[in-house]
């Protein structure tokens, strides 16, 4: 008999084609996406004059720089404009499948990587995107790698990787209402801290995570990252199966019932060893925000800011007064007294149709009391959203309601929040000028931005909900 | 790649915990070229202003570090965004390590890629080091990698890295060449995983 193995385990010797002494290791790579910041890496190729080796399992999106206001089709931008031409001109030179601004299926890649079926359980994914975690939630192998790896994969369909060490982070019970998939991940890495899962792959388990939507698993390993984690991941179930069947690039019919066997053999097996275990307890998760300039800094929304005199550690002290300083936000504050200048709902993290469902249904027939910005995570999820009529929700609550891609999250297509704005965004990075220079961004759930629009204040979703389902 | 020449300089302490890859490089010069220069944006909004003055608090700034070749802080240094120009700004600054507890992954991943060590040691030595160099900023510090050591002034600290980080610095070597010499490996894996994963291949799809 075999020793139980972790789906990391599984996921790994699958894809392993070398193992050197030195514990490095060759690994086959199923899923190559890039973006526009991949210029680096292909602009590696042209000088080596390189082909793409396997241009069939590379696809090209077009999210990071698009303009998510304005004309599309002429990017009014010069410098915008040309990193998309940039993309479109090496796809095209490379025989590579692109998701451009004149294709319905656009979107940000960590959206339309899995809408298209392109992401499968069993596979190991790669992109020039450290959210590329995401992918994870179908129980793929995936991570975000730097220009060189980009260019070394294109050129070779392969990657050289340590194995990582294995962790897994259980939450059993039961969610109480109002509270989502980005609730448990604010409240596991304010837990372990932004470099608790540094060097793991990282396995979410337990009965609050099955019974997760796959959109949830989706945000839930889209944030990853930010514990440090090399990868995220959940075991393909019943949920992963439905979700994927009759996706465009998922295998139909008999070949998907023949997938569907290897793809039930990945979970890990009883009694296999992880290098690291947490637990948390669902039904003691309550709305989370963040208070300072780092994922960890976050706290249940009844809770108040740290207060710098109080902590016995000098240096965080330190840290707590340069945070609270940089958010301007007073020593104790309590947070649902937090003013908010905007709000943002969008990006890899939290703009799938079911985020969007959760703002919408705090904001029904309510009014923002400040700006906003909602961006889908795809063309497609816009279009399906258009359907449902959550635009006009947004709409008449005042919200602009624009085209998809990273927009506001990290605000290189020129979406931004201004010097000084507090912005409550359901993005996953409240580092200092993640949304422009001087922003100060909140992170929470799409549920609690729609609370924090409608108060105009951080605020607890749980006091506005009332007959309102999220 | 350059190959990792014995080091001796300067060395700037930056102490925070978790800085991360959007205050090493900010998002809005990823559109640069590497000929455009990203030293001069390194660390672009702790070192500046909004109007472009230096803030002189940032040591970076302070005339015994101008010039600095080794970067000391605190853990988790480079965590976040995947930007490989983050190592790009510190290399083209003139910085060739950067010792800290720990480092993000990819970041390091893409610093072995770049010629730029990443040095680990311990949380207490960091510490040490960095209020060794904040009462003498110029003090001599030389990085041996051969040895995995720092000399910073009448100290000597041990470093950590993997091997085979440590040996492609060494050496100079990129991962292509190493890749290149498994070619019929990389040929025999790809035939046999198509039979035993017929799925894993993406159909044409207009």
């Amino acid at each position: 008999m075999s020793q139980p193995q972790t789906i990391v385990d599984k996921l790994w010797s699958a894809h392993e084609i070398v193992r050197r002494d030195d514990r490095e290791s060759l690994l086959w790579v199923d899923r190559h996406y890039v973006h526009e910041g991949s210029f680096h890496a292909f602009g590696k190729l042209a000088e080596r004059r390189a082909a793409v080796a396997e241009p069939g399992q590379t696809f090209g999106v077009a999210d990071h720089y698009v303009p998510t206001r304005g004309s599309r089709r002429n990017i009014a931008n010069p410098g915008l404009a040309r990193m998309v031409r940039q993309l479109e001109e090496n796809c095209a030179r490379h025989g590579i499948k692109l998701f451009g601004l004149d294709d319905t299926r656009q979107g940000i890649v960590h959206v339309v990587g899995p809408e298209q079926g392109l992401t499968l359980p069993g596979l190991l994914i790669v992109c020039g995107d450290s959210h590329t975690s995401s992918h994870g939630a179908l129980g793929a192998y995936a991570f975000g790698i730097g220009a060189s790896e980009v260019a070394h994969v294109l050129m070779t369909q392969t990657i050289w990787q340590k194995k990582p060490k294995r962790m897994r982070v259980d939450v059993d019970g039961v969610l109480a209402p109002g509270i989502s998939a980005k609730d448990i991940v604010l409240a596991i890495i304010a837990s372990i801290g932004a470099d608790g899962a540094t060097g793991c792959a990282v396995e979410f388990a337990g009965s609050a995570i099955r019974a997760l939507s796959m959109e949830g698993r989706l945000t839930l390993c889209n944030m990853s990252i930010e514990a440090g984690g090399r990868c995220g991941m959940v075991a393909p179930d019943a949920v992963t199966f439905a979700y994927l069947k009759d996706r465009p690039y998922a295998p139909t019919g008999a070949a998907f019932e023949q997938a569907l066997e290897p793809w039930s053999r990945l979970a890990s097996d009883e009694g296999a060893a992880f290098d690291r275990e947490v637990a948390l307890e669902a039904a003691a998760i309550a709305p989370i925000v963040t208070w300072g300039t780092s994922p960890q800094d976050a706290l249940p929304i009844n809770a108040s800011a740290p207060d710098p005199a109080r902590e016995s550690n000098p240096e965080r002290a330190q840290y707590v007064r340069e945070a609270l300083d940089y958010m301007g936000i007073a020593a104790g504050k309590k947070l649902t007294d937090i003013t908010i200048d905007r709000v943002f709902i969008g990006s890899c993290t939290n703009a799938r149709i079911e985020d969007l469902r959760a703002a919408a249904a705090v904001l029904a027939g309510r009014a923002s009391k400040v700006p906003g910005l909602v961006s889908p995570g795809s063309t497609l999820v816009k279009h399906q959203a258009e359907g449902e009529g959550l635009d006009r929700i947004f709409r008449e609550a005042g919200l602009e309601w624009a085209e998809s891609g990273c927009s506001m999250c990290v605000g290189i297509n020129g979406d931004l929040v201004r010097p000084g704005e507090r912005c409550a965004s359901t993005t996953n990075r409240n580092f200092r000028g993640r949304q422009g220079p001087g922003a100060r961004t909140h992170l929470m759930s799409p549920a609690m931005v729609g609370a924090a629009a409608v108060t105009g204040h951080l605020a607890d979703v749980r006091e506005l909900l009332g007959n309102r389902r999220v | 790649m350059e190959k990792f020449a014995a080091l001796a300089g300067t060395a700037c302490p930056i102490n925070q915990s978790n800085l991360n890859t959007d205050q090493i490089l900010p998002a809005r010069f990823l559109k640069w070229t590497r000929a455009m220069g990203f030293g001069k944006v390194l660390f672009h909004d702790l070192r500046f202003d909004s109007e472009g003055e230096e803030k002189p608090d940032f040591p970076l700034n302070r005339s015994a570090w101008r010039n600095a070749t080794i970067v000391v802080s605190g853990r988790n240094f480079g965590c976040g965004s995947s930007r490989e120009a983050a190592v790009y700004a510190l290399y083209d600054f003139g910085v060739r390590c950067v010792i800290a507890p720990s480092f993000g992954d990819i970041f390091a991943g893409n610093a072995v890629q770049n010629g730029l060590l990443t040095a680990a040691i311990t949380e207490q030595d960091a510490a040490e080091m960095m209020a060794l160099l904040a009462q003498t900023p110029d003090l001599a510090v030389t990085v041996d990698l051969e040895r995995e050591t720092i000399v910073c002034g009448q100290r000597t600290y041990t470093f950590a890295i993997e091997p085979v980080r440590r040996m492609r610095l060494l050496n100079g070597w990129d991962d292509l060449a190493l890749t290149e010499s498994y070619r019929e490996r990389i040929g025999a894996f790809k035939a046999d995983d198509r039979s035993r994963r017929p799925w894993a291949v993406p159909p044409q799809v207009i």
